[in-house]
């Protein structure tokens, strides 16, 4: 399917545009900034996770030397949140904290240690309250009351019922059906970098550079909470430490120094402690999950039914879109006739839950897999097999309305398949393989805040010889400048080298709505396709006036024409989504201009006397459409898979009364250089009709199926279902000593709790065809 | 440190990844954790790889300091610089820095690690965005390209290579 030697830079293997900054220590990241008389920010937070605030005396901190200003959540009264429905976060509370880590007050002064001295002189007096630790308590009747003042019963947030197609008629067609209960629990990013932030203060307006994956976000934030217009407000993404969703939110941080610097008029910079990266979080929710399919003798599915209880912690972040991932993507790898989802989210005295690398869909992948895995073994078919037969074709709808174009799932699996060895693998006890299949989106098809305008917009200007392109988009380390490069590069007949780049600036560069939902390759890069064809039109137009072919004069030349008749050139592209969310509420939430698909095959060794496992080798193919640069796809999909390994193997975030068990890089175990195991990349190219150059998203899918394909593969290797994650030597132990005592070979949750759900939506699928069904969704 | 004698006046108690930072303008060294967890924030002392967040100036009178900010001559990138550019090793590029450092320390003295001898030696180092796949073909690219540029007698044989060439 490759077509490169069309191309002089898009599918080449090159360096990273910002690759010579970061190998030298020259990249700036926030907390390197030290502007003139810097002021120095600390906040003060709650020690209890659920407690009223009685009152709160600042003023011994504010008789300190070197402290210039102490605010409170009087000074920050209005509340924010990332999602239009869920403004429930306040910079600084002053009526109410939540969980461990809330932030009260907070200082800045000349130095750290001063701000720090501060916030320990701050009294504030509680009323402590029951906290709610579980997604069974946030259930139940509270003890002292409700978390949040909204959402409900007792401490629900959201409740989510949905039916498409005719799902009874599916069970009752069934040969067989079987149900499962999985549980996922929560991790968090663990960036290198911690948060960093730095506001000043000048002329009325404020300028803050920030550690984001998404200035425009933190831009509405501070116009909000500071009652500022925008257009008195400057965001600016500095070099940035990795993210993986935990960048996302607008956090209370960048809003305390943006309010510190309009008090002070100094510089005030605020940077997280690790501990307080820990309790900043919004990463991956732990997940109960129930589901029930029919299928055939064969293993055809004939109907799902997936319910999801979403442990939030104490504020909504993304939550409510997260709820309705856990329930989106089902569909969107397994042809499912008829699939009725129920989802829940809780409210819980936590640091919230947000998006982490594949947001609310790792955990029902991880579920959806190993129950087909089960399926397959109860018929005695072949579980691949099984799985292939349900696949999705491209160019479809899925019964959730859900749009399908390239799709190399039957790629994918063959590729692994092959490489790895699978159906030939020799079967001992002790050693194992597990498959599995994903699927994630290039870019919500729909902005968290609802509105017609572009989710992308591309400037490009060229001045004497130069070409300069602007965009919104944050490089976050995947290499979103290099994307940008690249395209502008490969339409003016250039190198990404020859382009400057200007971006993440909300003064400077039109919008990009950010590093999130793997949508910067497939958006801003469309953008910059049409930026750039309009640019090289423009280029092309002025040389042939004058007698000769674009490709004869060097490009300053064919620049100077073109300036010269044209006048200042400039040229613009943007990207809107297709209109192709389903006609129910909360279609929003799943539809993407394009899917990208994986396969991945894991080979460990699993000890039965200490439950401990080895990795062996992992393969996996991943569906990009097509590599802009193969390189930095590479760099995405191990990097997926690594974050995937750790997550099923080691990554917890758990808590103890309120506090984090481990809060530090020691104690919440990551993959180290000698944990990883090497891995084996295949570039899977469908040519999407719609991407960039056909081109899909590589960041966050790769990592889906690599979690359940441990769990397989541990039982491949043991005969034992750890029907949990992370898969922890003391959970493999204990299943085996359960099947040697004779009980179900099993580790995982027993029950699925009763859950309130509300009258099921039931929604009409659409036509199968996707010519078809794309006029009648208009 | 990186080669010129300096001399600085400091509190006792700031540890070298502070003084580096604040009080030498040498960002380029991160931190991730400074509790001597995640390895970002390391340097070579004579040589030899070591967390700047657990030093105390003292400790380091009279020694030679490395940064990555020493790395390169002039603007040429060091081999490990430039093999790390052209691969990829470098996403976010945070913990870049110590781990370009502790591979020099690894490389100046076993001049063709293996794969395991280099997850070994890096084993204190977290990344959170390459999976570490690139950063082992980086370090293999540079060892080879450098024994291949300057060979040693002692080329090949494990742990005999030369010190610190500072």
């Amino acid at each position: 399917m490759t077509d490169n030697g069309r191309y002089a830079v898009i599918g080449k293997p090159l360096p990273k545009v910002d690759a010579a900054s970061r190998v030298t220590g020259q990249a700036v990241y926030a907390d390197d900034m030290l502007l003139p008389r810097t002021l120095h920010c600390r906040i003060l937070r709650s020690p209890h996770p659920h407690a009223r605030i009685v009152s709160i005396d600042t003023s011994a901190a504010r008789r300190m030397p070197g402290v210039h200003a102490v605010i409170t959540g009087a000074d920050l009264p209005i509340k924010f949140g990332i999602l239009p429905v869920t403004q429930d976060e306040r910079a600084l509370e002053h009526e109410k904290v939540r969980y461990v880590g809330d932030p009260i007050a907070a200082v800045a002064a000349t130095d750290e240690e001063i701000a720090a001295a501060a916030c320990d002189a701050i009294a504030v007096e509680y009323q402590v309250l029951e906290p709610v630790m579980s997604i069974d308590a946030a259930l139940g009747r509270p003890k002292d009351e409700r978390i949040q003042d909204y959402g409900g019963p007792n401490n629900i947030h959201k409740l989510v019922a949905l039916e498409f197609g005719d799902v009874n008629g599916g069970f009752a067609r069934a040969d067989h059906v079987r149900e499962d209960v999985f549980f996922f629990q929560g991790n968090t990013h663990l960036p290198m970098e911690q948060h960093s932030a730095v506001a000043t203060y000048i002329d009325g307006k404020v300028t803050l550079w920030s550690s984001t994956q998404v200035v425009h976000y933190v831009h509405r934030a501070l116009a909000k909470v500071l009652e500022l217009p925008m257009n008195r407000i400057r965001v600016i993404g500095a070099a940035h430490g990795g993210g993986f969703g935990g960048k996302t939110d607008p956090f209370a941080h960048e809003i305390i120094v943006a309010k510190l610097a309009m008090i002070t008029g100094r510089p005030v910079k605020c940077t997280l402690t690790r501990e307080e990266v820990f309790y900043a979080h919004r990463g991956r929710h732990p997940v109960l999950m129930w589901v029930r399919t029919g299928v055939t003798s064969d293993g055809r599915i004939t109907a799902m039914h997936f319910k999801s209880a979403l442990d939030g912690g104490a504020y909504g972040s993304y939550g409510v879109a997260s709820t309705f991932y856990t329930g989106a993507l089902q569909t969107v790898t397994y042809d499912i006739p008829a699939y009725r989802f129920e989802g829940c989210r809780v409210f819980t005295n936590k640091p919230p839950c947000g998006p982490k690398r594949g947001h609310g869909t790792p955990q029902p992948r991880f579920a959806i897999e190993l129950h087909l895995e089960k399926i397959a073994r109860d018929l005695g078919i072949d579980p691949v097999e099984m799985k292939r037969a349900n696949f999705v074709k491209p160019m479809t709808r899925t019964v959730n309305w859900m749009r399908v174009t390239s799709c190399g799932l039957e790629e994918c699996t063959e590729l692994v398949m092959k490489a790895s060895g699978y159906r030939e693998r020799e079967r001992r006890s002790g050693r194992g393989m597990g498959f599995a299949i994903s699927s994630y989106l290039s870019g919500a098809g729909t902005a968290i805040y609802w509105n017609d305008m572009p989710h992308s917009e591309v400037q490009i200007k060229v001045d004497r010889g130069g070409v300069t392109a602007y965009c919104g988009a944050m490089d976050i380390g995947q290499g979103s400048d290099s994307v940008l490069a690249a395209v502008v590069a490969e339409e003016l007949g250039l190198q990404p080298k020859d382009i400057r780049l200007v971006t993440a600036d909300t003064d400077t560069t039109p919008i990009d709505l950010g590093s999130y939902s793997s949508r910067v390759t497939f958006m801003a890069g469309n953008a910059a396709l049409e930026a750039a064809r309009k640019m090289r039109a423009l280029l092309v137009e002025a040389v042939e006036a004058s007698g000769r072919k674009y490709e004869e004069v060097s490009f300053e030349e064919a620049s100077v024409l073109a300036e010269a008749r044209f006048g200042t050139l400039t040229t613009a592209g943007s990207y809107t989504p297709p209109k192709i969310a389903g006609p129910y509420k909360g279609s929003g939430v799943g539809p993407s201009p394009a899917y990208s698909y994986s396969a991945c095959v894991v080979d460990l060794d699993a000890d039965p006397r200490t439950g401990l496992i080895h990795l062996n080798k992992v393969w996996i193919a991943h569906d990009v459409g097509r590599a802009i640069n193969p390189l930095l796809v590479e760099g995405q999909v191990e990097g997926s898979v690594y974050m995937g390994l750790g997550e099923a193997l080691m990554e917890e975030q758990t808590f103890r009364k309120g506090l984090h068990k481990w809060p530090s890089m020691l104690e919440y175990k990551s993959p180290t250089f000698l944990d990883m195991p090497d891995v084996e990349t295949f570039i899977v190219e469908t040519n999407d009709p719609e991407g960039p150059y056909g081109a899909k998203e590589a960041g966050q899918g790769p990592l889906l199926p690599v979690i359940p394909a441990v769990n397989a593969a541990v039982f491949d290797a043991l005969g034992i279902w750890v029907d949990e994650v992370p898969v922890t030597p003391e959970k493999i132990v204990e299943a085996l000593r359960r099947r040697d005592k004779g009980e179900p070979p099993r580790y995982g949750p027993q029950r699925f709790p009763e859950i309130p759900y509300p009258p099921t939506i039931k929604v009409d699928p659409p036509p199968r065809d996707l010519d078809r069904a794309a006029a009648a969704s208009i | 440190m990186n080669g010129e004698r300096t001399e600085l006046l400091l509190p006792v108690h700031k540890t070298l990844l502070e003084v580096l930072r604040e009080d030498m303008q040498l960002t380029g060294t991160k931190h991730g954790c400074e509790l001597g967890e995640c390895g970002t924030c390391t340097v070579l002392v004579d040589g030899k790889p070591e967390l700047s967040c657990l030093l105390l100036p003292i400790q380091i009178e009279g020694r030679a300091v490395t940064t990555v900010e020493g790395l390169a001559s002039g603007s040429r990138l060091h081999p490990l610089q430039q093999a790390f550019a052209e691969l990829g090793a470098a996403q976010c590029g945070y913990c870049t820095p110590g781990i370009l450092l502790a591979s020099k320390s690894l490389l100046d003295t076993n001049q063709r690690p293996t794969r395991d001898e280099i997850r070994e030696a890096l084993a204190g180092n977290l990344c959170r965005c390459t999976g570490y796949m690139k950063i082992l073909e980086a370090i293999e690219l540079a060892a080879e390209r450098m024994s291949t540029h300057s060979p040693s007698p002692l080329a090949g044989k494990e742990g005999m290579g030369r010190i610190s060439d500072r």
